[in-house]
């Protein structure tokens, strides 16, 4: 009984981990329609900021996390509004090509700024110690992740679905020439959305950083798994996205308590079985 | 007029004549290739290799024997032996090196056997710690460890602990599996029991599991082998963070707390038993030379079993060098290699002549914080220990 409350929570905290990651890219893939396989890399860049803010400026952890994540949504601000946007309207394959140099390019200046060692997160006291669950102890900052995963969850749902800047956005993206005639900003749109997305790279790569250590190859090493999960999520689907990033946790989590000789063959598995039967993501007939 | 002209030409023949010179002096120089990871997720090991090798000649005041040295460096980017082959084969044929050195990955060390067996260079690995490796040519011979060197000794204290029940969790590869192979074997033989082999796949970032799953096992300790960087910090925090550091679960390890990460551990490390053939730590006279020679080649280079397995494989290329005056004699250099003994870093050590690896005393070691920085504290030692993979 004991092992199936570890999965459980252990997979979710896996899961929730992948979420956070992978929404930023579900939301500029699905909505904006623009492959972006440099999402890698903003997580990256997120990572590194607040470790090199925290160690070398000794900014405290609860105000380093934030700057570190506008300065991730300010660096993919600068990328779109001077060379990303002319790429919206070329084939995917192209977009594709320019993403991955851009994420090249990216692993190379981190290597060469912070050196090639993997970069640690210092966590607050508050956040460094364990919680004794009654029949486990978990870390205290998985708590955290999960609390910020679901927020995050419902934050993005709202924003997209109820806000005028998520009717701004969807309406930009379903016809730019209509939706400028009527007076939308589109360019203002395009340049938020994109931030917004890099932002949230930012923070799942910071808050991911317990589990995926942060080092330069970060960008590409990890990719595989946030695009597993945004595909069998389904584009643009935040709910989709966090079922499907919790059902693969829990696969994951499940194969390592019970079949770890088997490596990750059941989270490919699952994932190839998934998208068999829903094709368009999870929640998508 | 014409003087001026006079003196262009002489100027002029003065200077081809030095050039001539320095291109012999060139010609007569040795030529060692370093082969290793220098760019990608393993570069540090490149950079180590690079440091320890020219602190060594540095040290011996710029030559090896009188003779001038060039290296020649070679990038394999991470695992990957067919590139490994082809960087190898070049370095023989076109460069004419002399001398190899360097490797890190057992594939890599592997691929290149047929090269130097046909050639007959001497190589000199300064890491990959796969014991059949030096079965598989007379010209390879090794300067670092292998997992069954220092798991048994391990193996052995750990049934003397009057620990009964014992766990492993080692990534799933080469020297993973020799080291589990290793621990299970020795510990059965003292009357222990290895109560759950976990093998651990080796792009594991989420070892919460694994750690549950030591926990649940009810083992008195964890013996575990994990490569260096990333899987390392993750294991090491998982295993504090999910209690079995205070449930009292034993931590039974290996290269886990390799100078180049432990810092990174912070308080996590403190108290980690490790059995290992080098401490950065290690009080010696000769390790103190090391370190210095070491820091002031390169002030960002750390002295680990990397940097040392440099420098110690560069003292076998200068003892070679030696025996055979410069001349290229792959055969009277390797004979004269087997018969060295000599006083390294990490202690007395010496080339075994059948299975050309180095025996050297293994430790127990401890993870202490001395002076704000951790270390680890060499704190029994096990005397000298051979290959028991390749003695068996």
């Amino acid at each position: 009984m004991n092992i199936l409350f570890n999965i459980a929570v252990d997979g979710l905290a896996y899961g929730m981990v992948l979420f956070v990651i992978a929404v930023g890219l579900s939301l500029t893939l699905g909505l904006m329609r623009f492959v972006n396989l440099s999402h890698g890399a903003f997580a990256m860049v997120g990572g590194y900021c607040a470790a090199l803010l925290m160690r070398e400026a000794q900014w405290s952890f609860w105000l380093a996390v934030p700057a570190a994540v506008a300065a991730t949504a300010a660096l993919g601000a600068v990328l779109e509004a001077s060379v990303l946007r002319h790429l919206y309207r070329r084939k995917e394959l192209e977009q594709v090509l320019f993403t991955i140099g851009l994420s090249f390019v990216l692993i190379a200046a981190t290597n060469a700024l912070a050196g090639p060692q993997v970069q640690l997160i210092p966590l607050p006291p508050m956040l460094a110690g364990s919680v004794d669950l009654g029949w486990r102890t978990l870390p205290a900052q998985r708590l955290l992740v999960i609390g910020a995963g679901l927020g995050i969850a419902a934050l993005a749902a709202w924003v997209v679905a109820r806000t005028r800047f998520g009717i701004w956005l969807r309406a930009a993206v379903d016809h730019d020439g209509t939706a400028s005639s009527l007076g939308i900003p589109i360019r203002v749109v395009q340049c938020a959305s994109f931030a917004a997305g890099a932002a949230l790279a930012g923070l799942g790569g910071i808050l991911g950083a317990e589990l995926m250590p942060l080092e330069p190859y970060y960008a590409l090493k990890y990719l595989v798994l946030v695009l597993v999960v945004v595909s069998v999520g389904g584009m643009g689907s935040i709910a989709g996205s966090l079922v499907a990033a919790v059902a693969l946790g829990l696969i994951e989590t499940a194969s390592k308590y019970l079949a770890s000789d088997w490596g990750s063959l059941f989270f490919f598995l699952a994932m190839a079985l998934l998208l068999a039967w829903r094709p368009n993501g999870l929640l998508k007939r | 007029m014409n003087s001026t002209r006079r003196r262009a030409v002489g100027a002029l023949a003065t200077l081809a004549t030095l050039c001539l010179s320095a291109a012999q002096a060139h010609a007569q120089a040795v030529k060692i290739g370093i082969v290793g990871p220098f760019s990608g997720p393993f570069a540090h090991y490149g950079a180590l290799f690079k440091a320890g090798a020219e602190a060594y000649v540095a040290s011996q005041g710029g030559k090896l024997a009188g003779k001038e040295v060039e290296f020649i460096y070679r990038d394999t980017g991470g695992p990957n032996p067919g590139q490994t082959k082809s960087l190898v084969q070049e370095l023989i044929v076109k460069d004419k090196v002399d001398y190899l050195g360097g490797f890190v990955f057992t594939p890599n060390a592997l691929a290149v056997a047929p090269l130097i067996q046909q050639s007959q260079t001497p190589t000199v690995i300064f890491n990959a710690a796969t014991s059949s490796i030096t079965e598989k040519s007379p010209y390879f011979i090794r300067t670092s460890y292998t997992l069954w060197q220092v798991t048994v000794p391990l193996a052995q204290w750990a049934a003397k602990q009057n620990l009964k029940k014992v766990v492993t969790a080692v990534a799933d590869y080469g020297p993973g599996i020799d080291g589990e192979a290793a621990f299970k074997s020795e510990f059965a033989k003292h009357g222990g029991t290895v109560v759950e082999s976990i093998r651990m796949p080796i792009t594991t970032t989420d070892f919460g599991p694994f750690v549950q799953r030591i926990k649940a096992s009810g083992a008195q300790a964890v013996y575990t082998f994990l490569p260096g960087g990333p899987p390392n910090l993750g294991f090491i925090k998982a295993y504090n963070e999910n209690g079995l550091a205070k449930a009292g679960v034993q931590f039974l390890g290996t290269a886990e707390t390799d100078e180049f990460d432990l810092q990174k551990f912070g308080d996590a490390a403190l108290g980690l038993t490790t059995a290992f053939h080098y401490s950065g730590a290690h009080d010696s006279s000769e390790n103190r030379t090391f370190v210095q020679a070491l820091k002031k080649r390169d002030p960002n280079a750390v002295a680990n079993y990397a940097s040392v397995g440099a420098w110690d494989g560069m003292y076998v290329i200068h003892k070679m060098i030696e025996a055979t005056g410069g001349a290229r004699d792959g055969a009277k250099a390797m004979a004269a290699a087997q018969a060295l003994a000599w006083e390294s870093p990490r202690g007395p050590v010496r080339i075994d002549a059948k299975t050309r690896h180095i025996v050297q005393n293994v430790y127990l070691r401890k993870v202490e914080r001395q002076g704000g920085a951790l270390l680890n504290k060499e704190v029994q030692s096990f005397g000298p220990q051979g290959d028991h993979g390749l003695d068996k």
